[in-house]
């Protein structure tokens, strides 16, 4: 049981791990040559994959390199350091779920309304859709901009953003799944007499919860992208994408990668916890789903 | 997903049946439950009207149990939707307890097993029962205790913790009898509820529901394809054929079978007569020239 997992996850990493360290001996190996060729004649194949691997500012750091910079960094300060890359973490983490509880809250709202109230699927909709097509590049730091005028800074701005990502799929998913309860159900539902609000609260809405939890694993990973782009035009203060953008005024390559390494892991992280979330919630089969 | 326990039927009622709860204080015998008359339901198919039902006329009395019986398309299905206000007829009227289907509804006048048992997933067995009760307000001690009651009534005592994807096809129904049965309405109405069961699982179900109106006494209409189904339950079989739905014949068991039935009934004379005349009317009604 453990090593039909294990095994699998271990070809892929290994994999990876192969694809990166050559990736780094193509992109770096240019430059490593240039570097030798300074220092003058007798350099062999050995020298430039040793001077590709180990450069202070390479174009692809290794994943060793990336892994030493996030040990020092998780370890080489207190957690509430300004240089604790996991501060940053927990800044970014606090406005990506911030914005998700947002966005959770508006696209069930949302949904709601337009399942119920037919008008507002006609009204509504077309709006929640060309609001995605807006590029989140674009308008982030208008809004910014604007909540700062408005004597909004910090946090909500970033919230913010992430909500816009958020509630999309959240209000794509919940009314797929209002819609999802089976005529047969709601037949039986209308023998009993039973009011809007009791089908409403005894069906629709156990029988959408499937569709809502993998809505809702979209949404907290993309309420990790949006707390990111909502950092970087705050002008790096603090988050992942703080660091991600003072890295790349200095040419920090291996703190861009870092910072991207433990961005994945956040993101992980909490799809987990919404997996977790969702065991606990949803009971409709063997094997939790339908 | 472990496999399904066997559905271990009691060759009987287990004994604590006997003390069945007082039955609804029912009116003077023969009292009319249902009252069809002339009536007619059209809707509009693509290219061509559809007549699902022609001119249908149909009395039911307290304590009946009537069976449809026809081709599919005949509107047996449709005659029962009309009864339990789930189909609007295009004319004629039907008066269920001496109201509208509408007024008998809102009062919860009756209780409908479906083809499929319709359980909720989310719900545990005990609380699929329990679902009417709650939405008619009933509080919850009672609820269980009703709940528990009508399990044990279909033979399910035990399997009250259980979720519908644990049980059998053939439990599953009888859990969907026993919601039906939970909150002591006088009509049952049933459209086909044993049709997707292997047989032998049928003929223990149609004994125990033969067992149950005897106790009971409720006015049951049945809607079946098996002819043996529709001889063995009932006290008046409607025959019915399609295009346009109508009815054939109607033929009364009551004279001739006895109102206590086992299995072995369906080896006598009187059975194999009244077999006979329900597959001589289905015939003539069957044109095949389509």
């Amino acid at each position: 049981m453990t090593t039909d997992r294990i095994l699998p996850v271990a070809a892929m990493s290994l994999a990876i791990l192969v694809l990166w360290y050559g990736g780094a001996l193509w992109l770096n190996g240019p430059q490593a040559v240039e570097a030798l060729n300074r220092l003058g004649d007798g350099w062999g194949t050995a020298d430039v994959v040793r001077q590709a691997f180990a450069m202070k500012r390479p174009i692809l750091p290794t994943p060793d390199q990336v892994a030493v910079e996030l040990f020092q960094s998780l370890t080489g300060t207190p957690v509430t350091h300004i240089r604790n890359l996991l501060y940053h973490t927990g800044v970014t983490a606090g406005s990506a779920l911030t914005g998700f509880a947002m966005g959770v809250v508006l696209g069930v709202v949302l949904a709601v309304g337009i399942v119920q109230v037919r008008t507002l699927e006609a009204s509504l909709l077309p709006w929640v859709i060309a609001s995605q097509t807006v590029p989140i590049l674009a308008i982030a730091p208008m809004i910014v901009v604007i909540l700062g005028n408005m004597g909004f800074t910090g946090l909500l701005p970033k919230a913010i953003i992430s909500m816009y990502l958020c509630f999309f799929p959240i209000t794509i998913g919940m009314v797929k799944g209002l819609r999802s309860a089976d005529p047969l159900a709601l037949d039986l539902m209308r023998t009993y007499s039973a009011g809007t609000g009791q089908t409403f609260r005894l069906l629709r809405l156990p029988s959408s919860l499937p569709f809502l939890f993998a809505s809702l694993k979209v949404a907290v990973a993309a309420s990790v992208v949006g707390a990111i782009v909502g950092e970087l035009p705050t002008g790096g203060q603090a988050g992942l994408g703080a660091r991600l953008l003072s890295g790349s005024y200095y040419g920090q390559t291996v703190q861009i990668w870092s910072a991207l390494v433990m961005a994945a892991l956040l993101g992980v992280a909490l799809v987990a916890a919404v997996g977790v979330a969702e065991r606990a919630l949803v009971r409709s089969g063997p094997g939790g789903g339908r | 997903m472990p496999a399904a326990p066997s559905p271990s039927l009691p060759p009987s009622l287990p004994p604590s049946l006997t003390a069945v709860p007082p039955p609804a204080p029912f009116a003077e015998p023969g009292r009319t439950i249902v009252d069809v008359r002339n009536l007619t339901l059209t809707y509009q198919a693509a290219d061509h009207p559809v007549y699902a039902l022609s001119d249908v006329s149909l009395s039911i009395a307290q304590g009946d149990f009537i069976s449809l019986i026809g081709p599919s398309g005949c509107g047996k299905t449709t005659l029962m939707r009309v009864i339990a206000d789930l189909e609007q007829p295009t004319s004629g009227t039907v008066l269920v307890n001496g109201m509208t289907p509408e007024q008998a509804r809102l009062k919860r006048a009756y209780g409908y097993v479906f083809q499929a048992p319709a359980l909720y997933p989310w719900r545990t067995v005990e609380r699929n029962v329990t679902l009417p009760l709650e939405i008619m307000g009933t509080p919850r001690a009672e609820r269980q205790t009703r709940a528990r009651e009508q399990l044990e009534r279909v033979g399910l005592a035990g399997f009250e913790r259980k979720f519908p994807w644990q049980l059998s096809g053939g439990m599953q129904q009888r859990v969907s009898i026993a919601r039906a049965l939970a909150f002591n309405p006088d009509l049952l109405l049933m459209d086909e509820p044993f049709g997707a069961l292997d047989e032998i699982t049928r003929d223990h179900l149609n004994l125990q529901l033969t067992q149950l109106w005897r106790r009971t006494r409720k006015t049951c209409v049945f809607v079946t394809h098996s002819i043996a189904e529709a001889v063995f339950l009932s006290t008046r079989i409607v025959v019915m054929s399609p295009r346009p739905g109508r009815i054939l014949d109607v033929i009364d068991c009551a004279r001739e079978l006895p109102p206590e039935r086992t299995l072995d009934i369906r080896e006598s004379p009187e059975f194999q007569r009244i077999a006979h005349r329900v597959r001589e009317g289905l015939m003539e009604g069957h044109s095949y020239d389509d």
